[in-house]
């Protein structure tokens, strides 16, 4: 778009071009073009806005077929007054074009474009500047993304190529395949001894067979009972029983060693993740459903692996092995036994997907019931001052009565269920003594081999009970599975940079270039330009809800920028790693958090291996060490969650000293001041204006009498800079500074919101 | 460190500063109580306010350094755990018959939180009265406390 020897910018699309052509004079050259989306009932209607070197041109109603009806076209000559105004309520842009007090015109479109629209009234105001003053037209030195306006990074827009994700597949249990593939060849011994194992223990019921064919029943028709064979077998049965019994503990105990340990990975792997995700994930999830997912989900795909899956495998193992016995002592008896097992699978496969959902259900009631936990437990303070204590217990009774419920409908079917298999067991050894007891009458079969059936298929038909047991264990675990990958599938909205750049010594000069930032269809800020010179002391104020905090969260990276760029010392602070680039910076939230530990591990938060003399150092500077020397263990006192025990000036004294120690090259402090009384506030005042020195810093503060030492303050006003200047010219402007000023020292509440300011103003 | 220190007739500490001025009443404390008690001391002024900060108690004469810790030691009741001869429950809250430097002794633990790990074998034991204990080696412990402790943590 910064090229002005082309007739149309780039990517012009082709079916204006006919629309067009008639209505340019001349070699009138378009500058830039808008495709609004929407018309003004807000139907989905396409229409034209460009801008050339002396007019605005608007062609309405396109509907795709050039024969349909005339189109109107509008123009707009640039005068002295025109002004081009943007605006968003609810996902709705809107652009105004004002002469003066009256409206010209108005556009709609959606906030898809608003990166567009901001380009287009950037490329106008410059268009109409350069025709009124009759001067060059300003033009942009570094290329721009044709989709975003973001600068381009190697020839790659950061913004728009970044933010692939691939869908998360079905197959869930499978992908714990990374997990396990570090222990492949503990996995693999763990399954030879289970092979072992399993056919230990079916060597007992073999033997049966000749104690019944071979003494017992020659006993009973009169013959002596031979002593030899029958210790022989008598030994056999103990060897083998013993043989099972250690390879059998062998096995359980290797496989859930690993088990073990493919949980613990899995959990840390996924709470390392978490920790990279940005702010923007943790605040659309909830504290109690992500504290359930790493803990107990994980903990059930370790139980499923350890012990469901290990029996399921070995029971597998058994009957496959039995029915390859069977068949090999009599084919036509085996045929009979395994009959029912198909019929069982059929069952179990119906279940499965009536269980399915059914589990993914109370899985999330069960995460709804943490849910109420983790919301009330840290706010306890608010529920009993508001005296709602009835309303949380209810509310979790109706969280509980949910999970109820839904737990009840599963047990519904899943109590038919086990009854159903062990019915059909029975079913199958009835028909097992039947056809046996027939064939034994026909001499086809001794008695040895009917007992040996029995015992083997009594065996194998308990073990089915239990198997069916596997459906759900495995839906369960699939669906813990699920909710895990969930996370770790999820790719940062703030993503490290695929070719980092490394700054060695950051000088802390801040560039924002048309940044802009929505939290979900909100704009929050809005092309916002703003050159902060290393070692500047920057004041940002403004109303509450002006965007002050967020802006501060744009350039600590917690979010990216929808729109723009942010660079430090000449660099988009999408190339450098974050972390290397976060210890750049100290931060003082407006609500300070402290960890649960002591004084002196909360103050040396971001740099581990303070001495403790550096910590102390640093509390002094915050004006924090007198009222920790008072606690009864100073600084090795313990503070609780968030910092119970503390006052709200305390703890925001020791988060200052935590951005202190850390010598940041850039300071930033979102109301770093606001819960200390006045004279606590002057002392720290004191300590901060030293520590400001040859660092970058922003303060924001209400309390503008805080800010006389900032070189420069920036007014912001619902996410655009309206006003720059130190305290003496913006009073002198007599403007938005000048009305919260004096709103604050008359301490009367002056509206800004009737003062409506413009976008295009403040870049002249 | 030359610090003018002195014992007014009550046997309180008082500090006379670089300009002449004497503040009565002051109270000496720790920064590092529990993970370094030489490091830091601090002397602070009846209003609240640090008058003299001792960086490290070697740097004190002799004197000094007797009048610091003898009023360190006034102020200071944080009993060393040597053996912890019974306990009465291993349920919370449980009432601990232990044997301390300071002689034997009752404590009730109300929770199994207020045993805090201060370092690998270092434990602070806070019991219902406010009180800390310190232990500090485990390892050091007989086997018989060890096996006690154990079941707590
Ligand atoms: N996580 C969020 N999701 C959606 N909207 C948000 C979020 N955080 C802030 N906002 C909105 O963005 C706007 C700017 O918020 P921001 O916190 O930046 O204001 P601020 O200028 O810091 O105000 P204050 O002076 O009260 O701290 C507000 O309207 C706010 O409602
Ligand atoms: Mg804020």
């Amino acid at each position: 778009m910064n090229n002005t020897s082309t007739p149309a910018p780039p990517s012009f699309p082709d079916v204006w071009q006919t629309t067009v052509r008639p209505h340019l004079q001349g070699n009138e050259q378009i500058h830039a073009w808008l495709e609004t989306n929407l018309d003004e009932r807000l139907h989905f209607k396409k229409s034209l806005l460009l801008a050339t070197e002396n007019r605005l041109l608007y062609f309405a109603s396109f509907d795709r077929e050039p024969a349909a009806g005339a189109r109107s076209c509008l123009e707009f000559p640039y005068r002295a007054r025109l002004k081009l105004e943007q605006h968003d309520h609810a996902g709705v842009g809107s652009l105004t074009l004002t002469e003066g007090e009256s409206r010209l015109a108005q556009w709609r479109y959606t906030l898809a474009l608003d990166a567009a629209t901001l380009r287009f009234i950037k490329q106008f105001v410059r268009q109409l500047d350069s025709f009124l003053s009759g001067g060059p037209v300003v033009t942009d030195t570094t290329e721009a993304c044709n989709k975003c306006g973001s600068a381009l990074v190697l020839d790659q827009c950061p913004q728009c190529d970044a933010d692939e994700e691939a869908p998360p597949s079905t197959w869930t249990l499978l992908r714990l395949w990374r997990f396990a593939k570090p222990y492949r060849w503990q996995l693999l011994s763990g399954f030879m001894l289970m092979l072992a194992s399993t056919a230990a223990t079916l060597v007992p019921p073999y033997l049966t067979m000749p104690l019944m064919d071979k003494v017992l029943i020659p006993y009973q028709n009169g013959a002596p009972i031979d002593t030899v064979t029958v210790s022989w077998l008598l030994g056999g049965l103990f060897a083998s029983a013993l043989l099972a019994w250690g390879l059998g503990w062998a096995k359980t105990y290797i496989l859930a060693l690993v088990s073990e340990r493919i949980g613990a990975d899995l959990r840390t792997v996924t709470y390392e993740h978490l920790l990279k995700l940005s702010l923007e994930y943790f605040g659309g999830k909830r504290t109690g459903d992500l504290m359930s997912r790493i803990g107990s989900e994980s903990d059930r795909i370790c139980v499923f692996l350890s012990l469901h899956l290990l029996d399921f495998a070995t029971d597998v193992l058994m009957i496959l092995m039995t029915a390859a016995i069977l068949v090999s002592i009599n084919p036509w008896l085996a045929v009979v036994t395994l009959l029912p097992l198909p019929v069982i699978a059929w069952m179990i496969h119906i279940v499965r997907d009536k269980l399915r959902t059914g589990f993914e259900k109370i899985d999330r009631v069960w995460s709804q019931v943490s849910n109420v936990l983790a919301d009330t437990i840290p706010g306890i303070r608010v529920v009993k001052a508001f005296a709602q204590e009835d309303r949380e217990a209810s509310r979790f009774r109706a969280a509980n009565a949910h999970n109820l419920l839904v737990n009840d409908h599963i047990n519904k079917i899943w109590s038919l269920f086990s009854p159903s298999v062990t019915l059909l067991t029975e079913i199958g050894l009835l028909v097992v003594w039947a056809f046996g007891i027939w064939l034994v009458s026909r001499d086809e079969i001794t008695v040895g081999v009917l007992t040996a059936f029995l015992a083997y298929i009594s065996r194998f038909y308990t073990r089915l009970d239990s198997m069916s047991r596997i459906v759900s264990v495995t839906q369960k675990a699939a669906s813990g599975a699920k909710r895990i990958f969930d996370i770790l599938d999820h790719v940062s909205s703030v993503p490290e940079p695929a070719h980092p750049v490394h700054l060695e010594n950051i000088s802390g000069r801040i560039t924002l270039r048309d940044a802009g930032f929505r939290y979900g269809n909100r704009s929050v800020i809005k092309g916002l330009n703003l050159d902060i010179e290393p070692g500047e002391m920057i004041g940002l104020v403004g109303h509450s809800g002006s965007g002050k905090s967020t802006l501060v969260n744009l350039m600590c990276r917690f979010y990216d920028v929808s729109e723009g760029s942010i660079s430090i010392d000449g660099v988009n602070i999408r190339q450098l790693p974050i972390a290397e680039y976060r210890s750049n910076i100290g931060l003082v939230l407006q609500e300070p958090f402290l960890f649960f530990g002591s004084i002196a591990e909360n103050i040396a938060y971001g740099k581990p291996a303070a001495t403790r003399a550096e910590i102390i150092a640093a509390a002094r500077a915050a004006h924090a060490h007198e009222f920790i020397l008072r606690l009864p263990h100073g600084y090795d006192s313990l503070v609780g969650e968030r910092g119970h025990g503390l006052s709200g000036g305390e703890r925001q004294r020791i988060s200052i000293a935590r951005a202190l120690l850390i010598d940041p090259r850039i300071l930033i402090l979102d109301e770093a001041t606001a819960s200390v009384d006045t004279e606590t506030e002057k002392e720290i005042q004191k300590a901060l204006d030293n520590l400001v020195h040859g660092r970058t810093t922003i303060a924001i503060a209400h309390r503008l009498s805080t800010l006389h030492k900032a070189h420069r303050l920036v007014v912001l006003d619902r996410g655009v800079v309206v006003e720059i200047g130190n305290h003496d010219e913006l009073m002198a402007k007599q403007g938005a500074y000048y009305r919260l000023y004096l709103a604050q020292a008359r301490n009367v509440d002056a509206d800004l919101d009737d003062n409506p300011t413009q976008t295009g103003e403040d870049e002249a | 460190m030359n610090l003018i220190l002195s014992l007014d007739a009550a046997g309180q500490l008082a500090y006379t500063d670089p300009d002449g001025k004497r503040h009565e009443n002051i109270l000496v404390v720790r920064a590092y109580p529990i993970s370094a008690p030489d490091e830091g001391v601090s002397l602070i002024g009846e209003d609240g306010h640090e008058l003299v900060w001792i960086a490290d108690l070697r740097d004190l004469s002799a004197n000094n350094l007797n009048l610091v810790s003898g009023e360190l030691a006034r102020r200071e009741f944080m009993p060393k755990i040597s053996r912890i001869a019974a306990v009465s429950s291993y349920a919370t809250p449980s009432t601990w018959t232990v044997a301390t430097d300071r002689g034997e002794t009752e404590l009730i633990l109300k929770a199994e939180d207020h045993i805090r790990r201060l370092g690998l074998t270092t434990l602070l034991i806070t019991d219902s009265q406010g009180i800390s204990f310190l232990i500090d080696d485990v390892d050091r412990l007989d086997r018989h406390s060890r096996k006690l402790l154990d079941r707590f943590l």
